[in-house]
């Protein structure tokens, strides 16, 4: 490794990798994830990519990015504005420029700032002064031209060619942080083992980013990030839906059930139906419908035949599936409906994140229909919020909506492994068959569940379906069992909440301010209350993930601050929520609908003009 | 599990203790009376049998039946079914639902359904008209009905449930009569023992609200005359008197009277339901009196890999070549690091 002129030791650092959406950013940012997971930084990814496949190349719109937050201490958040932006074109100064952190490094193809690229991106002539991030330290490099000169010898297509301009960059990236290129060639031969000469060509222009920064070291400081001081165990990178996907998996073992999924392709879900449909080797049934509404119909058809089913979807999908869930709601089957949400109304901003299907969730059905409403928190939370889920639907024979979000579903982080034998037992209330007549609404007095009388047992032949019934399981108009009904369904979720965990608090019991928070924005609201805690406030920090039914002690934390803020990714549906459910309170909120996480900085910014009273 | 062939049951044993609530004179009396039979016969354990139904008066027959049995949601039988079969292969699982069911609001799932080839049996009860919600025009209704929402007559071309069952890859497809419990017998029977989607168009008469729309084939005076019941491997024969048959005149059907121009039984075309080419299938779905008589019986059974078979295939191959046996073998497998 070559003499460095000056290198800056760092806690934590934020990298974001920004190109046409066509230029291989995702794989560039996952590659460089990797490898710092393996050198034991904790991290946190976002990825940001535009609903357009392909976007018109070099505008604004196209450009496809991935942020990383790399640290030597627990890292919560993808981090708000990036120390190092790499700009594979002008479009990609122009997405990022007013989310840069000052002195922050900007990589750029200089290649790429041709006239035409320039004021594609809605700029005159010069990117840097237009946005007046001149003085940042920019380090050009004429990438296309030094991975055409790298590769001349190679008989390979121009195509291939260019399209390996990513691993220049990263090669430059891995220079800056003396990393090591074992884990990048290793997974540029398993990509490319069927066509070694384009593995040879991704190698050799990593190589020569890398000693091209190198060369040019003079011009730059270079990090290090040293490792983070985190728990023993083994560690793998996981993002959001495959961690969902696998929390069912482990649920489904546990239960000593078959796993079925039905589901149509959706954006940001789609990665969970994909995780499941890959494990036909741990027996999952997964089923590609027609439709949103056969992918819940047939997982209600499964659930009634004995499979832990689930269907995955996001908001505008979960609309359609409305009336199939009220369908299990009045089957009582076990079944868990996961919303990865996104950005909305209708189609909205298929791609971005919200926390704006809450309400859908809680109250988008007709007549009394009640749910079990749970939140995951971060990526790696969803396998246990999956599991949980799941465990939850089987025991109490409910459906349960689990909700993630585009944030979590494509974020990653590292995971410590668990082992199986210390998940929790999930007891499926199996009906059994004995002399008695078999009652289909029957309930368990302490959870009021019904039993699970599985087609194919002799004896316990009955009928189930959305028309209003008896304990018996005929079909009833009567006035007294239709209320009984309604209320004993109610009351089933409601005594769910004896095993919902309590509310936990980061920081005080009592203080000026109480940040509350649920579901994705777990990580900001950790971090922000952290910080401002360090600083000197007299704030803290509560964090929902159960929605329905709520935590027991919500009451008794909530007595304890002069203020509470709800800080949500919507217009106030969670604020408003807990405004209905408990009244003698006083909630504030703090919205943002933007298609993006909160950042730290803007919490912390609201924090302090709510204690300081402005 | 009781041996399959000690098994001795009767109709009454799959009668439910719900009272049936159809109207009296409704062709769906005729159609459960013949499936309770008809099933008592199979040798089938009855726990085995599933009923799936979406929402209409044909939904309702499940809660009559003493089997298991899920009354669904408008249109979804075909979905709902199709999980019950994947979840339990075992199962042996029928779908009851009618042409506003099957073929309106649950169009996309009877085509995907039939197109995958699960292994469920569908009757659809046809009777060209809503009967629950008290009369409008179906997506079978024929062209001018007059009916509460068309009262100047339907201005669209009704689907032809043999047709869409065909077009969409259709297996198996046979037709019959509510009020013939001999050939519904028959045919549920065949439609049973059938591996794949099994799609039986009952053609049943709405009393209330559409009564009799079905007179032109089904009345008593000539109904012989006017239907033709197609037998595998028999001359494609019918008539009063027998005298009539369909030959293949270029490419199309064509009826003929035996002894006239010289034509004997030998020319008449014989049926054959496990031709998997669906041209002549097609054409005898499609046939309407006055020009033919009308297909009764089993129009077409070609065997092929149904779904829940293929996955059942799918998931051994997989297993056996996966080293991943276990939660625990997936979590560790892949790119993992040990941190001390």
């Amino acid at each position: 490794m070559g003499k460095r002129s000056k290198v800056i030791e760092r806690d934590a650092v934020v990298i974001r990798f920004s190109g046409d959406s066509g230029d291989g950013m995702q794989l560039t940012g996952t590659l460089f994830s990797n490898t710092s997971a393996l050198f034991g930084h904790d991290l946190s990814t976002f990825p940001d990519y535009p609903a357009e496949i392909r976007a018109p190349q070099g505008t604004v719109g196209g450009v496809s990015g991935f942020q990383v937050h790399i640290g030597h201490k627990q890292i919560n958040t993808p981090g708000d504005y990036p120390d190092i932006l790499v700009a594979m074109n002008p479009a990609a100064i122009r997405a990022n420029a007013g989310w840069l952190k000052p002195g922050a490094t900007i990589i750029y193809d200089t290649d790429s700032f041709t006239e035409k690229n320039i004021q594609r991106a809605g700029y005159k002539e010069d990117p840097f002064a237009e946005d007046k991030i001149e003085t940042l330290n920019l380090i050009g490099a004429p990438i296309t031209t030094l991975v055409k000169e790298t590769l001349k010898d190679l008989d390979i297509d121009p195509k291939t060619v260019l399209r390996t301009k990513n691993m220049f960059a990263l090669g430059m990236v891995y220079w800056l942080f003396d990393s090591q290129l074992d884990y990048t060639e290793k997974f540029i031969d398993d990509k490319f083992g069927k066509k070694p000469v384009v593995a040879e060509a991704n190698s050799m222009v990593l190589r020569a980013g890398y000693y091209y920064a190198e060369t040019i070291e003079a011009l730059t400081p270079s990090y290090r990030v040293l490792p983070a001081p985190i728990a023993s165990g083994v560690y793998r990178n996981i993002n959001g839906n495959q961690a969902t996907a696998w929390g069912f998996l482990a649920a489904a073992e546990k239960a000593g059930l078959k796993l079925f999924i039905g589901s149509y392709p959706i954006t940001p879900a789609t990665g969970i139906l994909e995780e499941l449909a890959l494990r036909k080797d741990l027996g999952v049934k997964s089923l590609q419908c027609e439709d949103e509404i056969a992918g819940i119909c047939t997982a209600i058809g499964a659930s009634y035949a004995g499979n832990l089913a689930v269907t995955t979807t996001s908001g505008p999908g979960l609309a359609l599936k409305s009336e199939a869930l009220n369908l299990a709601v009045m089957t009582e089957l076990p079944l868990v409906v996961v919303d990865v949400q996104r950005g909305g109304p209708s189609t909205g901003l298929p791609t971005k994140t919200e926390q704006a299907d809450l309400w859908q969730a809680l109250y988008g059905r007709n007549g009394e229909s009640p749910v079990v409403v749970i939140a995951a928190g971060t990526p790696s939370d969803c396998f246990h919020f999956a599991f949980e889920s799941a465990k939850i639907a089987v025991e109490h024979m409910t459906p349960v909506l689990l909700l993630t979000d585009s944030y979590l579903a494509n974020g990653s982080e590292p995971w410590k492994i668990p082992s199986m034998k210390d998940m929790p037992a999930v007891k499926v209330p199996f009906a059994v068959s004995d002399d008695k007549e078999f009652l289909a609404y029957e309930r368990d007095p302490e959870t009021l569940a019904r039993k699970w009388a599985i087609p194919g047992t002799p004896g316990l032949e009955h009928r189930v379906g959305g028309l209003e019934k008896t304990k018996k399981g005929s079909v009833s108009y009567t006035p007294e069992n239709h209320e009984y009904m309604v209320r004993m369904r109610e009351e089933k979720v409601e005594r769910i909440q004896s095993e919902v965990p309590d509310l936990k608090i980061t920081g005080d019991k009592k203080a000026d301010l109480l940040v509350i928070g649920w579901g994705s924005s777990y990580g900001h609201i950790l971090t922000a209350v952290t910080e401002l805690i360090e600083e000197g406030y007299t704030v803290a920090a509560t964090h929902f993930n159960y929605i329905r039914p709520l935590p027991k002690n919500c009451e008794e934390v909530f007595s304890g601050y002069k203020k509470l803020v709800v800080c949500e990714l919507n217009n106030g549906q969670f604020a408003n929520y807990l405004r209905m459910k408990y009244q003698k309170f006083t909630f504030t909120q703090y919205n943002k609908i933007q298609g993006l996480p909160f950042t730290v900085r803007e919490i912390k910014d609201h924090c302090i003009t709510l204690l300081e009273g402005k | 599990m009781a041996d399959t062939n000690t098994l001795q049951y009767t109709a009454k044993d799959f009668k439910s203790d719900q009272e049936v609530r159809w109207c009296p004179g409704c062709g769906d009396h005729g159609i459960l009376a013949s499936l309770q039979k008809t099933l008592a016969d199979m040798g089938v354990p009855k726990e085995k049998y599933v009923f799936v139904s979406g929402i209409g008066c044909s939904s309702r027959l499940p809660y009559y039946m003493n089997t298991y049995g899920f009354h669904g949601i408008h249109g979804r039988a075909a979905a709902i079914a199709t999980g019950v079969k994947i979840a339990n292969p075992d199962l042996m699982v029928w779908e009851m639902t009618g042409d506003g069911d099957a073929l309106a609001i649950g169009g996309n799932h009877f085509i995907h359904a039939v197109r995958r080839n699960i292994d469920i049996k569908i009757l659809l009860f046809n009777n060209e008209i809503y009967g629950l919600t008290k009369g409008q025009y179906s997506p079978t209704s024929q062209r001018g009905l007059v009916t509460k929402t068309s009262p100047f007559g339907t201005i669209e071309e009704p689907f032809k449930v043999g047709e869409l069952t065909i077009g969409a890859h259709g297996r198996f497809f046979a037709r019959t009569v509510d009020y013939n419990l001999q050939l519904s017998g028959e045919v549920y029977r065949e439609a049973g023992l059938f591996k794949g989607t099994a799609v039986v168009e009952v053609i049943q008469n709405c009393v209330i609200f559409n009564d009799g729309v079905h007179e032109a084939i089904t009345n008593k005076e000539f109904r012989d005359d006017r239907t033709i019941v197609l037998r595998h491997g028999k001359p494609m024969i019918f008539g009063k008197e027998h005298d009539r048959g369909l030959i293949l005149d270029g490419i199309k059907l064509k009826v003929v009277k035996i002894g006239e121009n010289g034509i004997t039984e030998k020319d008449l075309l014989v049926h054959d339901a496990e031709e998997a080419n669906p041209g002549i299938h097609y054409m005898l779905a499609g046939m309407q009196y006055p020009e033919y008589p009308f297909a009764l019986g089993v129009i077409r059974a070609v065997k092929s890999q149904t779904y829940d078979d293929a996955m059942i295939e799918q998931h051994k191959q997989v297993q056996t070549a996966s080293k991943i046996r276990s939660v625990d073998d997936l979590l560790m497998s892949g790119s993992t690091w040990e941190v001390e």
